[in-house]
């Protein structure tokens, strides 16, 4: 009968142990990363903060004198680059990742007190904006899926529209106030615009439906624009047929 | 879900890097133990050796296969060579008959019964010191058969040495990543042959020690792959098996995708079937590193790329329904959409990442190794990036074709692919 070498149980163990320490390496390394990145989402956080309670201030100070001087701080395009951070560390640090939650709930907040702050400047200054609130869920929402492409594209389109979302199941005592004084309904996703609920997918036209003064003051805008760039093309041929000319 | 996927990949990541890193410690301890031979080799005796070639259908590379065995450096009256004609339907057995004068080689013809049993036929009728089989699409380098018996005389333990296979003259692409794959497989075979742990003779010129088949039996069927077979059973019973890296043998690779495809299902499939056979010795620590390790090995390869491959798969079909679901609801509007900003945060910190990213790094020292083995330098190509992306892509589909044929029993037949092969 023929036998084989011993097992060479050292090696085993040895070959264990550097994959472990690999794996150890390769968990710490992320966790490094992302507790980096989510420090970077807390600092903008903060700014967003203290950019909002500075106008805030400012509104309150100068309510008195004139709109004009109302600087158009307030950050809806910050916001926005914010909100797809956040929406990227859910993705890849974790939905239910203690930090990620915390930042979402402070990004909440922060579009709350922005909405609050523009409503009472619009309603003073007689500014055109109008706002759209957004309530979707996480889980299996297909129809949230389509809403969210619906408005990005509507916010693209329409500079006036300023849209908040919100994520109707997280746990956060402003945004339950909100379904509350709204009557948002868990049938999602649902908007709210001028304090009037639509539950359940609303399409693109469906919504300019819902907003007729933006849709016409962006259409008298486009076109104001357009004759100004035909007479300024206008110009441009009538200055290079002088020039010929001469 | 996404929890129970995560631990998955996790499980199968880490068993893939401790598999890679086995290798690594196993070859980077007993690399000075690698025998190379020198130019003149010259051994203390020559003892007899028969080589048996079972031919089907090979009218077209017979010839070449035979003058390359008679080149071989060994003296003629210890070397004999069984051509055996398992029933061709060619011209096969007359295109033979070209060596039926000379005194080294045995002509036999038989019904066709299958590649075992044109082997068989041949031990039945020799009694030399140690047998060998040669495929009809191989050829052997002439310094190949000494440096084998080298192993023998010099380990009175080794019972079977397999030799390095070559892609012969690779031209097309899917022969030119077979041979990155080959060339890998010098280092990755070396080092199971150092460790003990090699689970395949291959049919080119693996060389046995006669009295193998005398205690062990002959060849068997085992489901299309008799030297996978043969070699778990001398496992099974501790004989030993070593590797001889500058052994030659040259062999003409599958030049499509669909006869590499039916090549690999029948590897798999036999793999399956015979570690099905062979489950008794899985994990038990008396039959050494093949138990252990190399079957192992295999189950986790088969299952880790089938996962990595689903995985990429429902990735994109869920990036394609989501598109599809934009493009329903908002139009082309984004579609077209690239102005991405490049920006760090968005570089995924995920510990998959790295883990993905150490696993190919380990990939690739595999194949570097595997080149310096093979050709002395291991310096980097583009074909080793073609083997990763293209095996990565096809090698799911045969190894889920095997393991359905192996649940249904469906055999794909040496035969049936000689025949595709030569076409």
């Amino acid at each position: 009968m023929h036998q084989h070498e011993p097992n060479d149980w050292k090696k085993y163990v040895i070959v264990l142990f550097i994959t472990s320490t690999i794996f150890i390496s390769g968990l710490w390394i992320s966790n490094y990363l992302n507790s980096k990145k989510i420090n970077q989402v807390r600092n903008i956080e903060d700014k967003i903060s203290l950019d909002l309670m500075s106008s805030e201030t400012q509104f309150n100070l100068l309510q008195e004198i004139s709109c004009k001087d109302i600087s158009n701080t307030v950050l809806s395009s910050e916001l926005s680059s914010l909100a797809s951070k956040i929406s990227y560390s859910e993705n890849n640090i974790g939905v239910e990742n203690v930090d990620v939650v915390s930042l979402k709930k402070y990004y909440s907040l922060l579009e709350i007190k922005d909405y609050i702050l523009m409503k009472r400047i619009t309603d003073r200054c007689g500014q055109k904006s109008v706002f759209i609130l957004y309530f979707y869920g996480n889980d299996n929402c297909q129809d949230c899926t389509k809403q969210g492409y619906v408005l990005t594209s509507l916010s693209e389109k329409y500079p006036n529209l300023r849209v908040y979302s919100f994520d109707y199941n997280l746990d956060l005592s402003a945004i339950r106030a909100m379904i509350s004084i709204y009557k948002v309904p868990n049938n999602l996703p649902a908007i709210v615009i001028n304090g009037k609920v639509y539950s359940g997918f609303n399409s693109i036209e469906a919504i300019e439906k819902l907003i007729p003064d933006v849709v016409r003051d962006r259409a008298i805008e486009l076109k104001q624009k357009a004759l100004l760039e035909e007479k300024a093309a206008k110009d441009k041929t009538s200055l290079k047929n002088d020039t010929k000319n001469q | 879900m996404d929890s129970v996927y995560t631990i998955i990949f996790y499980v199968f990541s880490f068993l893939a890097v401790y598999i890679q890193i086995f290798f690594l410690v196993t070859f980077l301890d007993k690399r000075k133990t690698i025998k190379w031979s020198p130019a003149e080799l010259v051994l203390d005796s020559y003892p007899t050796v028969t080589i048996a070639v079972p031919i089907y259908n090979e009218e077209r590379t017979i010839v070449k296969t035979v003058e390359s065995l008679l080149s071989l450096d060994y003296p003629k009256d210890k070397l004999k060579i069984f051509l055996v004609d398992d029933g061709s339907k060619d011209n096969s057995w007359s295109t033979i008959q070209v060596f039926k004068d000379n005194p080294s080689i045995v002509l036999l013809q038989k019904e066709n019964g299958g590649k075992h049993t044109a082997i068989n036929l041949a031990l039945e009728k020799t009694d030399s010191e140690f047998f060998a089989c040669l495929d009809s699409d191989s050829f052997v380098h002439d310094q190949a058969l000494k440096r084998i018996l080298k192993y023998f005389e010099t380990d009175p333990k080794a019972m079977a040495v397999v030799p390095s296979v070559i892609i012969y003259n690779p031209k097309n692409i899917v022969q030119i990543i077979q041979k990155v794959e080959y060339d890998m497989a010098i280092y990755t075979k070396k080092t199971l042959g150092l460790m003990g742990g090699m689970q395949t003779t291959p049919g080119p010129l693996s060389t046995f020690r006669k009295k193998v088949f005398d205690e062990l039996g002959p060849y068997r069927k085992a489901h299309n792959t008799e030297d996978q077979e043969m070699a778990l059973r001398m496992q099974e019973h501790g004989y030993k098996i070593d590797y001889c890296p500058d052994a030659y043998i040259y062999t003409n690779a599958p030049h499509s995708v669909s006869k590499l495809y039916r090549q690999r299902v029948r590897w798999i499939y036999g793999f399956i079937k015979n570690l099905i056979d062979y489950r008794r010795i899985l994990f038990k620590k008396k039959y050494g590193p093949v138990a252990l390790f190399t079957l192992p090995s295999g189950i986790v390869a088969i299952f880790g790329i089938i996962f990595i491959f689903t995985t990429i798969f429902y990735n994109i079909i869920k990036f394609i329904i989501n598109k599809y679901i934009e493009i329903q609801t908002i139009g082309f509007a984004h579609f077209f959409n690239f102005n991405y900003k490049f920006e760090w945060f968005f570089v995924s910190t995920k510990a998959a990442l790295f883990f993905s990213i150490i696993l190919y790094i380990l990939v690739i020292v595999s194949l570097l190794i595997g080149r310096k083995l093979s050709t002395g330098k291991a310096n980097f190509s583009f074909s080793m990036f073609y083997y990763i992306i293209i095996f990565s892509v096809i090698a799911p589909f045969w190894m889920l074709r095997a393991i359905y044929n192996a649940i249904f029993s469906k055999e794909s037949s040496w035969t049936f692919e000689r025949r595709v092969i030569n076409n």
